[in-house]
């Protein structure tokens, strides 16, 4: 599947083979160039992902509006607006039998090549000043389980992580 | 995102469509700027019922209406908000900041 001229997907479905990595299966990977009007098709793209794994629909849109905000904050601030740079997005199935928390869920992985993070950037403005910007961050710590941001190789690397909702437990007759 | 403008009683009731992020905010609020600071329009009313997506950028252009709004004497009203764009106010803590009207009858007679 492919959108656009730079904007390369690939679907798959096999679980990792590294052993100490936790298992988690590949559902979509895709190259997008910084450019703001790509935002939609990476929407599209996530929310049937979710779909897929059976999110309910809270969970959905905040898992898409934080990889929105995501990509909208590497194209403004990682590589200063300028359009044409790469962006990767992986995001795969997570299994219940990780070793951390035991659940399942979606973890989506974006890479870019721009300067780095300014650690002290990293924090969520106070919500009581009312002013434009600054939400971004806030909107993903808000509907992510995981928002954890790196340095690798020279590149920017955020992960999100969304576990599903477990359901409540079978209410089972006395006795049974 | 598509904005089409209505007039009704000297006032301006923008209707907005789409997804409003990273590519459409600076659009709409160019839009909201010319309306406010230099139609000088005293209410502004924005239809956001078929907005489907609104992001922090979209959000902060509203907050710039918002505040261009009160340095000119005027008001800002919102209507018709979906569920998507009203948790995205929820999120930001600004539902009450800003003037919202469940329809465009009710804000109409606001």
């Amino acid at each position: 599947m492919t959108y656009g001229r730079r904007m390369q997907t690939k679907l798959g479905g096999s679980p990792t083979a590294n052993p100490n990595r936790l298992r988690s299966d590949l559902l979509l990977k895709l190259e997008m160039e910084s450019n703001p009007e790509s935002l939609c098709l990476v929407r599209a793209a996530v929310e049937r992902a979710t779909e897929v794994l059976h999110f309910q629909e809270a969970d959905s849109r905040a898992i898409v509006r934080s990889v929105d905000e995501a990509l909208a904050n590497v194209m403004r601030h990682a590589y200063k607006g300028e359009k044409g740079r790469t962006i990767e997005v992986t995001c795969r199935r997570l299994h219940g039998e990780r070793r951390e928390d035991n659940r399942e869920g979606i973890e989506i992985v974006m890479l870019d090549s721009g300067a780095p993070l300014d650690p002290t950037k990293l924090k969520s403005r106070p919500l009581e000043d009312v002013r434009p910007g600054g939400l971004g961050l806030h909107f993903m710590r808000q509907g992510m389980d995981k928002v954890e941001f790196s340095r690798k190789k020279g590149k920017n690397q955020l992960r999100l992580v969304k576990y599903l909702a477990t359901a409540a437990p079978a209410v089972s007759p006395e006795g049974e | 995102m598509q904005i089409a403008a209505r007039q009704f009683q000297g006032w301006t009731i923008l209707d907005l469509s789409g997804d409003i992020d990273l590519s459409h905010s600076p659009e709409m609020r160019k839009v909201l700027m010319v309306e406010i600071k230099e139609k000088k329009i005293p209410k502004l009313y924005l239809n956001l019922k078929n907005v489907r997506y609104i992001d922090s950028s979209g959000i902060a252009s509203l907050v710039e209406g918002l505040k261009a709004s009160r340095d000119h004497g005027s008001r800002l009203i919102l209507f018709g908000l979906n569920t998507t764009v009203r948790e995205v106010m929820q999120l930001s803590r600004l539902q009450k900041i800003f003037e919202i009207y469940e329809d465009e009858e009710q804000a109409l007679s606001s």
